[in-house]
């Protein structure tokens, strides 16, 4: 009753390649950006920006990096932690060395830097698959980290190999407050969103979703597997690496290799599987899932009043945290986006049970 | 559970956002620690918490806080992660009546992160033998506290003391010197002294990187093996150190040569080891193990009235007392800012107008109960780290024992490596070098 789509007819062909064809779908984004750029900065203060907002969005754009890598085109990647190191350490070092760059730059840069490294890890990826291809990812994870604690250059020569951002600033305006860095983040994230809602319905992102489902038969209906992969791996690492860019600048300011070890290539891979495979949707439900449930655990023995030592608290967290991962994906292996999709059918159906 | 309760259950708990933090009564001052007391590093954080959390007990028990204003402490636990230290930093730094007073992140790489971040909150970091060793500079670092030592100076006594042994500086000439150490900011901070040491007095240098959590060393002492350094200094943290010296042990490197930064000097990095660990060498932080005259006050307030944090046994380990010296200063230095702006609960600009003039005698030490453990310390906007002296102490099989006179690090050596490295950073963040005045 509430989702009913009957009686959309679509007249244009622009209606028809809307990129949320559905108008309730349309209304819903539209709905959500404006409440997140006009009403959220009426009430948040500056702990839910720094440590709920902004590491929730930069985190969703490095797992929609990966979700169009893994859950679009099917190649498993361990390497997200280099690739967003790339990202990094590319728009720090453009920024130190070009300081009159525009910041939007810096990060495309970042981003294109990204993309560079990650086709060139994609090649192997024409000969090898699943596993084997998890394998040679996590040799480039390793790699990048390596090349950023050695290779001295990348960290302007800093005796700890810890880099620092300076002030940021874009068009003459400090970003410098929480709230400035939130609006930037979060348009920046929107608009790659989106365009990565789109891509995934075009041809490319059909091409991908051909070679997930089957690779030979998309070669054999004249889908190249070179163009097929490799361009997954190029678009997934630019996401990647500007999110990379964007968590050393807005959430780190000052960071090291370990920030993105290769438990970081983990993280987010467990934010696309609980999130969902093959959902943009799916990439924030997971990226909020797993960054913002251990701190909602951590904090809840205090709300309630409970005196529990640090250490138990600490080990509660762990606890209830992993069997959580469990329970959700023993109710729904599809993520929590699969979640989402059923809540739409009942409320199509609402109240009517079939 | 039905659905409906399951349901009920959550909108509860998402409730609890909602009415969260209590009313705090005004005359508290609000002391956050960031600890860890789970994970990679617990063996080694627990104590240092516990030595921090027993002191403001103390303070609380016997004095009724400081100068009449009562500690409410709280602990956040980061499992040494930089990303988790800085969410517990937003969580606590408004909390109390005057925000928190400062921060004792125990580990490098948050200092790091919090660095960027003290001076917008104005909320000083104390980082007490650990940090950037440049942040010395107040002037460039303004609100951050490297009290009793930084890595350079740590490196510098320990280069001064394999001098010694070799029979002077001229003697250092064509000795290999090798580094093993944590392959983060932590361990890669001695790099740049000891690569200035090693052009001054004509050593050689070794860096060998391990990876965290430090459980997997083999590549790295066949290096060792194969290379025979004359000495090997360990920049370890946690399992890493005592991993270090079993492998010292299996491919026999002799322990007497080995040297620890004040890090890798503590009962859980050699325990372990067994007798293995015997011989082996760690600079301290100026104290050394041992139970002291403080531990009759801790005793009798609270490890007796059943308060205590540690088992009693422990806490005469090595960093159970550095966490209760890292509490102490702390609470001079409140102290300090109360003889300036009154006996209120300070806010953290106070509190660094009040470490940046913490000056404690030897009288006042003695006073505290800190006789024997501590040196004078006296800091100022030019020097943020307070003191340079150590001495170098040896486990025995069971206990530590100095085993050396103090040394001072050398200032033609440092002063200038801070300065260069000090301005570089400002040049970079476009700070302009200056002191505060309040």
């Amino acid at each position: 009753m509430f989702y009913r789509e009957a009686g959309q007819f679509k007249t244009t062909y622009g209606s028809d390649e809307a990129i949320f064809p559905i108008v309730q779908d349309r209304w819903f984004v539209i709905a959500a950006i404006a409440f997140a750029v006009l009403v959220v900065p009426l009430f948040a203060g500056q702990y839910l920006y720094t440590e709920v907002l902004i590491p929730v969005l930069i985190l969703s754009l490095a797992a929609i990096g990966l979700n169009i890598l893994t859950g679009y085109c099917g190649q498993l990647s361990l390497g997200t932690g280099g690739f967003m190191a790339v990202g990094a350490y590319a728009a720090y070092n453009l920024a130190l060395r070009v300081p009159e760059v525009n910041l939007i730059l810096v990060f495309l840069f970042g981003g294109l830097m990204s993309m560079l490294v990650g086709i060139l890890f994609g090649v192997p990826s024409l000969r090898i698959k699943g596993f084997y291809l998890a394998v040679a990812t996590l040799a480039s994870q390793f790699f990048l980290e390596w090349a950023f604690a050695r290779i001295k250059w990348f960290t302007n020569y800093a005796p700890s190999g810890s880099v620092a951002v300076g002030p940021i600033e874009l068009f003459g305006i400090p970003i410098n407050s929480p709230e400035r860095k939130y609006l930037f983040v979060f348009i920046l994230v929107a608009v790659l969103a989106l365009t990565a809602k789109n891509l995934v319905r075009s041809r490319v992102g059909r091409m991908w979703m051909a070679m997930r489902d089957m690779d030979i038969a998309a070669e054999i209906i004249g889908i190249r597997p070179l163009h097929a992969k490799l361009s997954a791996f190029a678009v997934s690492s630019f996401y990647v690496g500007v999110a990379g860019a964007l968590w050393g600048f807005f959430r780190l300011g000052s960071w090291e290799p370990l920030a993105f070890d290769v438990n970081r290539s983990f993280q987010i891979l467990f934010m696309v599987i609980i999130g969902g495979l093959s959902s943009i949707l799916g990439s924030f439900l997971g990226a909020a899932f797993i960054v913002l449930v251990p701190i909602f655990l951590n904090q809840l023995p205090g709300w309630l009043g409970v005196g529990l030592s640090t250490a138990t608290i600490s080990h509660l967290e762990f606890m209830i945290f992993g069997a959580m991962i469990v329970f959700f994906l023993i109710v729904e292996p599809r993520g929590l986006a699969r979640l989402w999709a059923i809540a739409k059918e009942k409320l199509r159906l609402w109240p009517f049970p079939y | 559970m039905t659905r409906t309760n399951f349901g009920a259950v959550l909108v509860a708990l998402l409730g609890g956002i909602a009415f969260a933090a209590p009313a705090a009564a005004q005359n508290e001052q609000f002391i956050p620690h960031l600890v860890y007391r789970t994970g990679a590093y617990a063996p080694n954080g627990i104590p240092f918490a516990n030595g921090v959390a027993d002191y403001y007990r103390l303070v609380n028990e016997r004095d009724g806080g400081i100068n009449g204003v009562k500690i409410v402490y709280e602990e956040c636990d980061t499992g040494y992660a930089t990303d988790r230290g800085v969410e517990c930093y937003e969580r606590l730094k408004g909390k109390g009546p005057t925000g928190a007073a400062y921060f004792i992140p125990l580990s490098t790489g948050i200092t790091f992160a919090l660095t960027e971040k003290a001076p917008v909150d104005k909320i000083p970091i104390i980082s007490m033998g650990y940090g950037r060793s440049e942040s010395r500079d107040g002037s460039v670092f303004q609100w951050n506290f490297p009290l009793l030592g930084t890595y350079w100076t740590a490196a510098d006594i320990l280069i001064q003391h394999i001098a010694k042994i070799e029979g002077g500086m001229d003697k250092l000439k064509g000795k290999k010197i090798a580094l093993v150490y944590h392959d983060s900011p932590y361990g890669k901070e001695p790099i740049a002294l000891l690569t200035k040491r090693a052009q001054l007095n004509g050593f050689e240098t070794m860096f060998l990187p391990v990876t965290h959590p430090g459980v997997e060393q083999k590549a790295t002492w066949l290096q060792i093996r194969q290379n025979k350094p004359d000495y090997v200094l360990l920049w370890g943290w946690g399992v890493m150190n005592s991993t270090a010296i079993k492998e010292a042990v299996a491919v026999g490197y002799p322990r007497e040569k080995m040297y620890g930064v004040w890090w890798s000097g503590a009962e859980p990095d050699v325990r372990p080891a067994e007798d293995g660990a015997k011989g082996y060498n760690a600079v301290m932080l100026q104290h050394g193990a041992g139970q002291f005259k403080l531990h009759e006050d801790l005793k009798k307030f609270v490890y007796d009235k059943n308060n205590g944090t540690a088992k009693w046994d422990e806490t005469g380990e090595i960093l159970y007392v550095r966490g209760a010296i890292n509490g102490m200063l702390g609470i001079e230095a409140i102290r300090t800012a109360q003889k300036r702006f009154g006996n209120k609960p300070m806010t953290g600009e106070q509190v660094r107008w009040g470490i940046e003039n913490l000056d404690l005698s030897a009288d006042r030490l003695k006073q505290l109960g800190f006789e024997g453990v501590l040196k004078p310390i006296k800091v100022s906007c030019a020097d943020h780290e307070g003191a340079r002296t150590g001495r170098i102490q040896t486990w025995d099989g069971k206990n530590w024992k100095v085993s050396s006179d103090w040394y001072t690090a050398d200032e033609a050596v440092v002063a200038p490596m801070v300065k260069e490295t000090a301005a570089k950073y400002a040049a970079d963040k476009k700070i302009a070098p200056g002191c505060l005045t309040n």
